[in-house]
């Protein structure tokens, strides 16, 4: 049975009509056309669709939306834009880091929130916090000179 | 500027130069094939007699338009999967043409706009698409001057060019002031200019004008590290994949595969998902879909629809059987592919004989993302939104599935999940179109993880039977080398016939497989030697979840695992230090080059394999006959290097694929309490002819190294006797951010007076072996099977605890 539910994100109200049940994901990409986190396993395994919620980054594919509740979804498109970038952005484009770029969401988001909490870590702090996930193109070492030139910006 | 005037007007934008829909039904020549890339080989043959899509190649103005403002738009019928060919193809066409880079706009994979070039494939983006660019450059400002000379009344070699600026060269006379840009003498009005076409679509079309190229000498923006454009794009959320595709009335679908492979349904009740808000079926014999206006509704009923299947008995032999199976199937076909002498008899009489047997299992594409298409099908058209490396291929393959004319599809491809060959985006597409024309709605399917990892075509499983002698003083005599395998071709490498799509196959068209596979390329100067493959059969004919096709390097991993760790053996067995050991069998001068330049920047020391650091060269065993199974764990002359947990050594491959060569030297860490392998520093030395972009390249290359570990290390498709079981990143690990290396070291050989000749995939080809022959370096253990997973590491060389 569909529910009326609304959700913040990126600093805006959005009301949906739709199945509790149903992934975040689902209610950011197909009801309100965020596409930034994107679908890789729907099992929570692989990082591509997360998202922060009150700051946490979570796996939309893995979050039923009637647990979001009234906390703050922050997205990619919520972090920096190229007039006010966040450091992970200028840094990915900096190191030309990733390939395909599938995967991009699932590193930048999840390394925001190591960094807001760590902003010096190191890179044996980045490798840990942000294993498990995943990128195909084999494009880790980029990624990493990535983190570790925002952690030091 | 009477010419000018002549000159027919671009169309709004000024992109599309040939309507879409042109005449262009015609065979293919038989010089398709003459490209002798692999990859085009196997893909010149099917395309043989298929009609193409797409502008014709023999105008300039289906490469090149000058647009109003004076920038430039490349057409190319290729397509980046993220390695940026992209930006090396508009800095080719900037530096002929001398505009800013910055200044040249690129349409890729766009079938209604650019000619069939044979999308990515073989590593030829740069390679053989570049080509044509390179020559519609040249001709495209030959053709400027002409009309910059006319216009200023000065003779062509008396102009320069200068960021699309054409100007009359200063003379003794002083500075001429006269001048004339690129905008007023053509934009926005097309060439009218041919170009001379060798007839060929696919990777070897060429098509080239009357302009001459630059020297390489001359360039300025060709070898310099242009940014890509598409990176900011998506670090601030702007870039579209082809997930993100939407039209007006789009229904989502999910497709329904059996349990068993090759079950089919036998009923299928709609009423279990009637309570789901607009859910439809379709189903024509195998193939099983479902659409709903809601994704998530899409998914939901995919779960909850009622089917009978077929019982069938289980096809597989489980993947724990399979090299008893492969080596017990009958061969159907065989190719010698170099034969020299008589090896076997040179073998024979050889003071040593080395013999050695390794195994390389199915592997998937396992891509970042499932595959996803979009298909609007109508009774006279249709357009497809696909992540295919072969857009023109893909819109051929819908045209027929759909009953359709080539020309009455478009292919529009749109950058998805990263593509490393032929994965599950070509059956995406087959589906979408059958779903879209079934429900008269535009259809978007995604699949799922399982189907993505556990249903897309597979990189075929092989073993590889190595032999051969040593004279007294540790040369090769003989050497065979004898690949059994499953083809590479299985199905076909494009998707131009739906017969080679699931939906085709799940709808009962007939199948038609081809036999390839491959020999070792590396041009070692052995006196007799012979140099095989043989495929066995599929282990199941129709729409299996291991049918085999083309994954990066198609077969390249396999072949570079075992014969460079073959050379590693023959090198301990003839008590020499592996490079040097390579160097004597090698007369290529590149090759040389390569090999020694990988060693000197990784400060690789002379030395036995396994022997510590101490032992000097020459001092190796020599034994007669080293074993043959999966894990060697007989004698290696000075035994095992350490005793604790953690053991180091160091590898050494080096690959030769197509006219690029590849060397690496890695140390690697091996734990023998946990098994993991960790490779800690990669040097590659790397020579792939001119170089377009530094920065890209090295980037490629890395991906190269960390794709090619994942493999080695940790890839593997598990089965059972019904169906495939790695269906997600748990059972089908690849490579963590924990176990990247520390660094990979990059020498780049660039050679100028050599033509760009690939590199998107010859570094993977020499990993595992590098990886192999360095765990035999650390631990005294030859790895004959691949990946090198913790639980092999630790049943190998663990330390009991």
């Amino acid at each position: 049975m569909s529910e009326h539910i609304v959700l913040d994100i990126d600093g805006r109200q959005h009301a949906i009509d739709a199945d509790p049940d149903m992934p975040l994901l689902y209610a950011l990409r197909d009801h309100l056309q965020f596409d930034n986190p994107r679908f890789g396993c729907g099992l929570g395994q692989c990082g591509a669709c997360t998202v922060h919620v009150d700051g946490a980054p979570k796996r939309s594919c893995s979050l039923p939306v009637s647990k979001v509740g009234a906390a703050k979804i922050t997205t990619l498109a919520g972090i920096g834009t190229p007039e006010h970038p966040h450091a992970l952005q200028s840094a990915f484009i900096h190191e030309q880091a990733t390939q395909c770029g599938y995967c991009l969401n699932g590193w930048i988001m999840t390394a925001a929130a190591l960094l807001r909490d760590k902003p010096h870590a190191t890179e044996a702090d980045i490798r840990d916090g942000l294993t498990g996930l995943k990128c195909r193109c084999g494009s880790h070492l980029s990624i990493l000179r990535a983190i570790t030139r925002a952690a030091q910006a | 500027m009477g010419n000018i005037s002549r000159r027919s007007l671009l169309r709004a934008g000024g992109a599309l130069v040939v309507s879409f829909g042109g005449p262009l039904t015609g065979l293919l020549p038989t010089s398709a094939q003459a490209a002798s890339a692999q990859e085009t080989s196997a893909q010149g043959a099917s395309a043989l007699g298929k009609p193409a899509t797409g502008p014709l190649p023999d105008q300039l103005d289906s490469w090149l338009a000058i647009q109003q403002d004076g920038s430039v738009t490349a057409f190319f019928g290729k397509m980046d999967p993220g390695q940026g060919v992209d930006v090396a193809i508009r800095q080719i066409v900037a530096e002929e043409l001398d505009v800013p880079v910055e200044r040249v706009a690129i349409v890729m994979g766009d079938t209604a706009r650019t000619a069939n070039q044979g999308g990515a494939s073989g590593s030829t983006g740069i390679e053989r698409g570049g080509i044509t660019l390179r020559y519609a450059g040249a001709e495209a400002r030959r053709v400027l001057l002409d009309l910059a000379s006319q216009h200023l009344g000065v003779a062509v070699d008396a102009l320069q060019v200068h960021d699309g600026v054409v100007s009359v060269i200063a003379g003794a006379a002083g500075a001429d002031p006269r001048q004339v840009s690129y905008a007023e003498l053509i934009g926005d009005r097309h060439f009218d200019v041919p170009m001379q076409w060798n007839g060929v679509y696919g990777n070897g079309l060429v098509a080239r004008g009357r302009g001459e190229p630059k020297r390489p000498g001359d360039y300025r923006i060709v070898g310099t590290s242009v940014p890509r454009t598409d990176i900011p794009e998506k670090v601030f959320a702007r870039h579209q994949f082809v997930t993100d595709i939407r039209l007006p009335g789009m229904l989502h679908a999910r497709m329904i595969r059996p349990a068993v492979a090759g079950s089919v349904p036998t009923a299928v009740d709609e009423a279990s998902i009637s309570d789901i808000p607009g859910a439809r079926v379709v189903w024509k014999q195998g193939f099983l879909g479902v659409a709903a206006p809601r994704e998530w509704d899409a998914i939901r009923a995919a779960g909850m629809l009622k089917i009978v299947w077929s019982p069938v008995a289980p096809p597989f032999p489980g993947n724990a059987a399979l090299y008893d199976h492969m080596r017990a199937a009958k061969p159907i076909a065989r190719k010698e592919l170099v034969k020299q002498g008589d090896a076997d008899a040179a073998i024979a009489g050889a003071a040593t004989i080395v013999e050695a047997e390794y195994e390389w299992p199915f592997q998937s594409h396992a891509s970042m993302g499932p595959a996803c298409a979009v298909v609007d099908a109508r009774p006279d058209a249709a357009t497809v939104w696909t992540g295919t490396q072969k857009p023109h291929f893909a819109a051929i393959g819908v045209a027929r599935i759909l009953g359709l004319k080539p020309e009455q599809v478009r292919a529009i491809w749109v950058r998805g999940a990263g593509s490393y060959g032929r994965n599950d985006a070509g059956d995406a597409a087959m589906d979408a179109a059958v779903m879209s024309q079934a429900l008269g709605a535009p259809v978007r399917v995604q699949y799922m993880r399982a189907e993505g990892t556990g249903w897309d075509p597979k990189g075929p499983a092989s073993i590889h039977r190595a032999l051969a002698g040593l004279d007294a003083d540790g040369k090769v005599v003989g050497y065979r080398f004898d690949s059994r395998g499953f083809s590479r071709t299985d199905i076909e490498t494009n998707e131009s016939d739906p017969a080679h799509s699931l939906a085709g196959q799940s709808m009962g068209m007939t199948l038609s497989p081809t036999q390839e596979f491959g020999i070792p390329t590396e041009p070692y100067q052995f006196p007799a030697q012979l140099r095989a493959w043989e495929t066995i059969p599929p282990l199941f004919d129709r729409a299996s979840p291991l049918r085999s096709s083309h994954l990066r390097d198609p077969v390249g991993p396999q072949l570079g695992f075992a014969s460079e760790s073959f050379i590693d053996e023959l090198a301990h067995a003839a008590g020499a230090d592996a490079v040097a050991f390579r160097l004597a069998h090698l007369r290529d001068p590149r090759a040389i080059a390569v090999i020694k330049a990988c060693a000197d920047r990784f400060g690789w020391q002379p030395r036995i394999a396994g022997s510590g650091h101490a032992a000097p060269v020459g001092s190796g065993a020599g034994s007669d006959r080293v074993g043959t199974g999966p894990v060697d764990t007989g004698p290696v002359g000075t035994g095992p290097v350490g005793t604790g947990p953690a053991a180091t050594g160091r590898g050494f491959a080096y690959a030769q694929r197509g006219q690029t060569i590849v060397a690496l030297a890695v140390e690697v860490e091996v734990n023998r309490a946990t098994g993991r392998v960790r490779p800690r520093r990669w040097t590659v030395a790397h020579d792939c002819g001119l170089v377009i972009n530094p920065q890209g390249l090295r980037l490629c290359i890395e991906g190269n190294i960390a794709q090619g570990s994942s493999r080695a290390l940790w890839e593997e498709v598990t089965f059972d006797p019904a169906m495939v079981t790695s269906l997600d990143w748990i059972g089908y690990p690849i490579l963590d951010l924990i176990d990247a290396p520390d660094a990979i070291d990059i020498v780049l050989l660039d050679r100028p007076d050599l033509p760009p000749s690939g590199a998107g995939e010859s570094a993977i080809r020499p990993v595992a072996a590098a990886i192999g022959n360095a765990i035999f370096d650390a631990t005294g253990i030859r790895l004959r099977r691949a990946p090198f997973t913790p639980e092999r590491i630790k049943q190998a060389v663990g330390v009991p605890t």
